[in-house]
């Protein structure tokens, strides 16, 4: 008995997020659940509404949005007219920096976002080449797939077509690294590394450098003056309940885009 | 059966036949379902590999895959640069691991002092228990700088780097399996070799070592299982660039970082590549485990 018991309590602790009405759902981009989480805990901590943030990844937070599988998607790139449809909103709820960052113990400071490209596709391969020592540059990138990856190629203009596909022109012989953290220990361990993290986690062992002479930082990025910046982007359909609505409005409230910027992130007001 | 029979029928001797004996039964079908766990979760996950896998592999073709020289999803999926990492890193931690692994036990098992082999055996055995992501993270801060200074290269996340912490990674596989063997053979051997003259050097290389083959290649097969599977430490240390590696000094990517990577992104053909990815894998160690059966079966006769 006591184990019927349990398993209708456990089939109950799995079916109540579906028959609670209230629930708001939120899926998508990993970067942006990492804000979202935080968003959403407060949020529920002062209205008592139930946030369920699930991280799957730009690409299906998109999808999950346009078929209602979510009332929220949350996106860390630009998203195309073809994946959405005309009933979704699209609302920019915060923007991310990314840094190229180098060793502290590497003399240079500046490069231009031409210099950047050419360095990752392979074309520049020494730093003497852009005003440094006459070592090789040893490029670090992230993973296939990763949304840090694809914002920084999109604006980077590192993507070429090969079979009717838009794929990396990232050179292959680059390192690759899982994950801001790995980014981190390459770049800090080796002087003649360079690597791109998002830039919230910049810290001081490793430094940003300025691109286009324009120093990564949230004031110049709020200004648009740092061009190697993505978007994070929720989309809602038009006729999503109101709650789902109700939560929207306070990431975009005052409360809402303080979380966002202790977060580490740009706030949009 | 017959000796289970055979102690019911000694220390119950008063006791009725039954018709059907419930307890021989029940236990016979646990242990056959014990059994069955191993063979039903190979089965599932072959099936489960597959049926992800196989749509990448229909449109990608299967010589575009395994001899393509470009990974660049979703358009190009070669993985003949990861092939050849994987069997580079793993006949190059062989090379390194095995010779060592091999004297470790003969040292072990016919040598050492007692007291000295009261040291070393507690010391390879805690080797066995280190996770890999320890592994992986003494690469990166003892093994990558050395490789740095010592070719004077820039970056020390090599193939070389693998290979290095994978040779250690193997010890303790190898020696205890190895050792085992040795010290399984029936000591006439040594005592036969020695009484016709032969060293104890001599006794153990053409005696001992022949005698415990079978038992050696099966420690060096796991060995190369762990070396082939091995992904975590890899990741940390070889650098996981996916271009064909023009020299163990370059980095490369192994099949089994490959879909450690990506999976937490792909989506769509790019998940059932990586799937394939591992179809691959799945056939390296299906041919491993064939050839040494077969080098066991060869011996036996």
């Amino acid at each position: 008995m006591k184990k019927v018991f349990g398993l209708l309590t456990a089939v109950g602790l799995m079916t109540a997020p579906l028959a609670h009405a209230s629930t708001v759902t939120v899926s998508g981009s990993t970067s942006v659940a990492h804000v979202m989480e935080v968003l959403a805990e407060n949020y529920q901590n002062s209205t008592n509404t139930n946030v369920e943030v699930q991280s799957t990844g730009s690409s299906a937070g998109i999808r999950a949005a346009k078929d209602g599988t979510s009332m929220i998607g949350m996106s860390s790139r630009n998203v195309k007219d073809s994946e959405l449809n005309s009933d979704t909103k699209e609302i920019v709820i915060a923007r991310d920096g990314i840094a190229a960052a180098v060793n502290k113990a590497n003399p240079v400071k500046n490069l231009t976002q031409e210099q950047i490209s050419k360095i990752y596709r392979g074309e520049i391969k020494n730093w003497s080449e852009v005003g440094g020592e006459a070592r090789p540059i040893v490029v670090v990138t992230r993973e296939n797939g990763s949304g840090t990856r694809g914002a920084f190629e999109e604006i980077m203009k590192l993507q070429r077509t090969i079979n009717g596909h838009k794929v990396s022109a990232i050179s292959p012989t680059a390192q690759v690294g899982n994950g801001n953290g790995m980014i981190k220990t390459i770049v800090t361990n080796n002087p003649y590394a360079i690597g791109y993290i998002s830039l919230g986690s910049v810290d001081d062992s490793l430094r940003a450098i300025d691109v286009n002479g324009v120093a990564a930082t949230e004031a110049n990025i709020a200004a648009g003056d740092y061009q190697i910046a993505r978007p994070f982007i929720v989309l809602i359909d038009k006729n999503a309940p109101d709650n789902a609505n109700n939560f929207v409005e306070y990431i975009l409230s005052e409360n809402g885009q303080s979380i966002v910027a202790n977060e580490g992130y740009i706030r949009i007001k | 059966m017959t000796t289970a029979s055979k102690t019911h029928s000694q220390g119950m001797q008063l006791a009725p036949a039954k018709s059907y004996d419930w307890k021989e039964m029940v236990f016979h079908a646990l242990f056959l379902s014990c059994a069955m766990v191993g063979v039903l979760s190979v089965a599932t996950i072959g099936w489960f590999v597959f049926s992800e896998g196989l749509p990448a592999f229909k449109e990608a073709g299967v010589s575009q895959m395994l001899f393509g020289k470009e990974w660049l999803p979703p358009a190009l999926f070669g993985l003949l640069p990861m092939v050849v990492a994987s069997i580079i890193s793993t006949a190059g931690a062989v090379i390194i691991g095995v010779p060592i692994a091999l004297l470790t036990a003969v040292f072990l098992a016919e040598l050492a002092p007692n007291w000295l082999a009261n040291i070393i055996r507690p010391a390879v055995e805690l080797l066995a228990g280190i996770p890999s992501v320890v592994y992986g993270f003494f690469g990166l801060v003892i093994i990558v700088p050395a490789i740095e200074s010592i070719f004077n290269i820039p970056a020390g996340n090599t193939i070389l780097a693998g290979v290095i912490v994978l040779a250690i990674m193997i010890l303790p596989t190898v020696i205890t399996i190895s050792e085992t063997s040795l010290r399984a053979l029936p000591s006439t051997y040594k005592e036969g070799a020695l009484a016709l003259g032969a060293s104890h050097i001599y006794s153990i290389f053409k005696v001992l070592i022949p005698a415990a083959r079978s038992g050696i290649y099966t420690g060096i097969a796991l060995g190369v299982a762990r070396a082939i599977g091995e992904t975590m430490a890899i990741i940390m240390v070889m650098g996981n660039a996916p271009a064909m590696p023009g020299s163990i000094l370059e980095p490369a990517r192994t099949l089994t970082a490959n879909i450690a990577m990506e999976m937490s992104y792909a989506t769509g053909i790019h998940a059932s590549a990586l799937y394939s990815t591992g179809i691959v894998l799945l056939a390296f160690i299906v041919l491993l485990n064939g050839s040494l059966l077969y080098l066991n079966r060869k011996r036996a006769h």
